[in-house]
């Protein structure tokens, strides 16, 4: 008890004196990040730590593999009000809740403005919780459509025209399936955010207090049935997640793929001769002449409301998520950085990212996720209502909307 | 434990009469007593700080809204979470599962395991080496067997899945999913339920089994007439404690399907609720129906088998 009251003291002590850095002592910071197997990260905390004189030395806390695992381990000790935790990395989604909770620090005045300064407005907006920067943007992530040039000269602009291409290849008895996520989890609940988005709505409403849906959300659920009764739909689609459509497209049997950039040094290495024909190009519409909206997706850094050394943190953080740190988790390990001016970087783009452009394009248009604290929750009702996509209706929204309704009052039980 | 403890006091001479056949306790036996409290003292302590304290703690989680995402917003709700659960076709769906493994697992085990029983006590040669083969699947960990019938059952990685005809993956369907899990179930546990058995079994008078054969009852006779009835109390622990661990399956459905497809038993749905979501009030209304539930289910085991629960007089 005595230890929560002492920790629950020092960010209040320590925002008082932000300049307070010359104590002297290395603070230990400990740095709770999923795992990656280029070693950018740990690259990265090395620098910052020696880059830092001595005021702090970042130590990496591996997190497990999945994301749900991930944020259940940072969950239980932010709930117990851990100590030890300093620096956190959140996906996306988790903003909301744990600014909420109170677990996570916000990014206040100046240090604000620096995190702002030169980031992708979409991934700041993804950042902001009740108008506050709760973390600050480390990487991020969106979708593109990804086409054989050799079976499709010219790629479709919407969804309609991109299920009619893949019908005519069928007829004509070539690689023809569209690879999309189709299984019962969160991925799903991104085709179905992408998709009400790009036909004009949200799921939920501004205030995040209810859901919205509505006539948008009709027409998602069309384009997801016409594409089920199309010949163009993979018979493994309600089983399928991003790796799934990632090996059905390098097998060869696919001619379109939604899917995030990672497939694409995937090709390059394991079907080179298919990598030579993959072309790239901006998400398809739902509204014709009008841009998509793809889903942004992505990772935060964030202080822990129980840091013993919030200072330090948010001085680390400014470090780990520099220019030229991004620069090396966007090569090495695959990540999109969230800094503008990297995207017109040609050491980035000849670094392995000949799509930046594309990229960029999309994340100007993207859409942030429903942004409560109850993402959770809302996400697993959407997949399991709305699954499997073979067997999609519109009568289901009515359900879905209540579903959702009693999601954000934390009522009902989560499947 | 069982046994009525008559009071300490000294009773009055009307109280005496009331009890019948109590006799007064002597000085020495009362110190006994006192003693033999003492000694339970601390363990009992213990027990009740690292269970009484949490089952009480989730009572009263369980008559709150109490979200960890909205920890402002926690009041007071009554039997509301109960009442959401209990109306929710998600838990209905969940009870079935996990009473739908637990019957088909415990049957099965309890079939093999009665067949496994008598070869283990009938061995004449490799006793020891009989046994111990038979255990090996009780001593894997659970997590460590799952995961070895998860990829087993994984087109492309697994044997199994690869005598499959191509393209079936059984792990992602409701019904096949539930099958993987009660095989796995049935094949982690039986070697328990031989044990427990055999147990029972060394217990049965080789003589009296001579006599019957001497009298011309068929081996059938012998086992239905002498053996079961003699070994009521071993099955009676071995199908409570079977019971009562198949429907608060967890790992095994953690590990092969993580609920998905209609596979979530009680425990997995109030794991979800309370890990993922994150709200404590309705998934511990979760865990203590499920704790309810575990308690009938004992309760029913000792009213049907009488006199030959463990713990109860046999005159």
């Amino acid at each position: 008890m005595f230890a929560a009251a002492a920790a629950a003291a020092v960010p209040v002590l320590a925002a008082c004196g932000s300049s307070g850095g010359g104590s002297g002592r290395t603070a230990t910071l400990n740095w709770y990040m999923f795992p990656d197997g280029s070693g950018s990260f740990a690259t990265a905390a090395a620098n910052c730590s020696k880059a830092s004189n001595g005021a702090y030395t970042i130590k990496i806390n591996v997190l497990p593999n999945d994301a749900d695992t991930q944020r259940q381990q940072m969950v239980r000790r932010l709930a117990a009000k851990d100590s030890s935790l300093d620096i956190l990395g959140l996906d996306v989604t988790w903003e909301a809740e744990f600014s909420e909770a109170g677990w996570i620090l916000p990014f206040t005045g100046a240090r604000r403005t620096a995190v702002e300064n030169g980031t992708l407005p979409a991934a700041i907006k993804a950042a902001v919780w009740r108008n506050q920067l709760v973390a600050a943007p480390l990487n991020t992530n969106t979708q593109l459509l990804w086409y054989r040039k050799d079976l499709v000269p010219e790629p479709p602009t919407t969804w309609s025209q991109m299920v009619a291409d893949a019908t005519r290849l069928a007829k004509e008895g070539k690689p023809h399936y569209i690879e999309v996520q189709g299984a019962e989890y969160e991925g799903y609940t991104v085709l179905f955010n992408t998709l009400v988005a790009s036909a004009g709505g949200s799921i939920l409403n501004a205030s995040s207090t209810s859901a919205q849906l509505g006539e948008p959300a009709v027409k998602a659920i069309q384009a997801i049935q016409q594409l089920a009764q199309s010949p163009a739909a993979d018979p493994s689609w309600s089983n399928q997640h991003e790796d799934d459509n990632r090996l059905a497209f390098e097998s060869g049997n696919a001619a379109f793929e939604l899917n995030y950039p990672f497939i694409y040094p995937s090709a390059l290495q394991n079907n080179p001769s298919l990598a030579k024909k993959i072309g790239w190009t901006q998400y398809p519409s739902l509204v014709a002449g009008q841009p998509s909206h793809v889903t942004i997706g992505g990772n935060d850094l964030a202080v822990s409301a129980y840091s013993k050394h919030p200072n330090q943190a948010f001085d680390a953080i400014t470090c780990l998520r520099g220019s030229a740190n991004q620069t090396t988790y966007a090569i090495k390990g695959g990540l999109p950085p969230t800094l503008t001016a990297l995207y017109t970087d040609p050491a980035l783009i000849k670094g392995g990212y000949p799509f930046a452009g594309a990229i960029y394009t999309a994340l100007q248009n993207g859409v942030a996720r429903p942004q409560t604290p109850a993402y959770q929750s809302v996400s697993l009702q959407i997949s399991y209502n709305l699954s499997p996509p073979t067997s999609v209706s519109v009568g289901k929204l009515n359900t879905l909307k209540s579903r959702i309704n009693d999601a954000l009052n934390s009522k009902g039980l989560v499947p | 434990m069982t046994t009525a403890a008559p009071p300490v006091e000294p009773a009055s001479p009307a109280g005496r009469h009331k009890k019948g056949e109590t006799a007064p306790l002597s000085e020495g036996a009362r110190a006994e007593r006192r003693l033999g409290l003492m000694l339970c003292a601390p363990a009992v302590i213990v027990m009740a700080a690292v269970t009484l304290y949490p089952v009480g703690y989730a009572i009263y989680l369980s008559l709150e809204r109490y979200d960890l995402r909205f920890p402002n917003a926690s009041k007071f709700v009554g039997f509301a979470n109960y009442g959401t659960v209990l109306s929710s076709p998600i838990w209905w769906q969940a009870f079935l599962v996990t009473f739908i493994i637990t019957i088909a697992s415990v049957a099965v085990e309890f079939v093999l395991g009665m067949a496994l029983a008598f070869v283990m006590h009938r061995a004449i040669v490799g006793r020891g080496l009989v046994r111990t083969f038979i255990l090996i699947p009780y001593g894997i960990v659970t997590v460590v067997a799952a995961y070895g019938w998860k990829y087993a059952w994984t087109p492309d990685t697994g044997y199994l899945a690869n005598l499959l005809p191509s393209g079936n993956a059984p792990l992602t369907h409701h019904v096949s999913g539930l099958a993987v899990i009660i095989l796995a179930e049935i094949w982690k546990t039986t070697p328990f339920m031989a044990l427990l058995l055999l147990a029972g079994m060394a217990l049965v008078p080789e003589e009296l089994l001579r006599a019957a054969r001497v009298d011309g009852a068929t081996a059938w006779q012998r086992f239905t007439k002498i053996m079961l009835p003699l070994m009521k109390p071993a099955i009676l622990v071995a199908l409570l404690f079977r019971t009562l661990d198949a429907f608060r399956v967890f790992d095994n459905i953690y590990v092969l399907t993580s609920g998905a497809n209609n596979t979530r038993s009680v425990s997995i749905l109030g794991y979800d609720n309370l890990f993922t979501a994150l709200n404590l009030g309705v998934g511990s209304a979760v865990s203590i129906l499920l704790f309810i539930t575990v308690a009938i289910l004992a309760f029913l085991f000792i009213k049907i088998f009488g006199a030959a629960a463990p713990g109860q007089e046999v005159d």
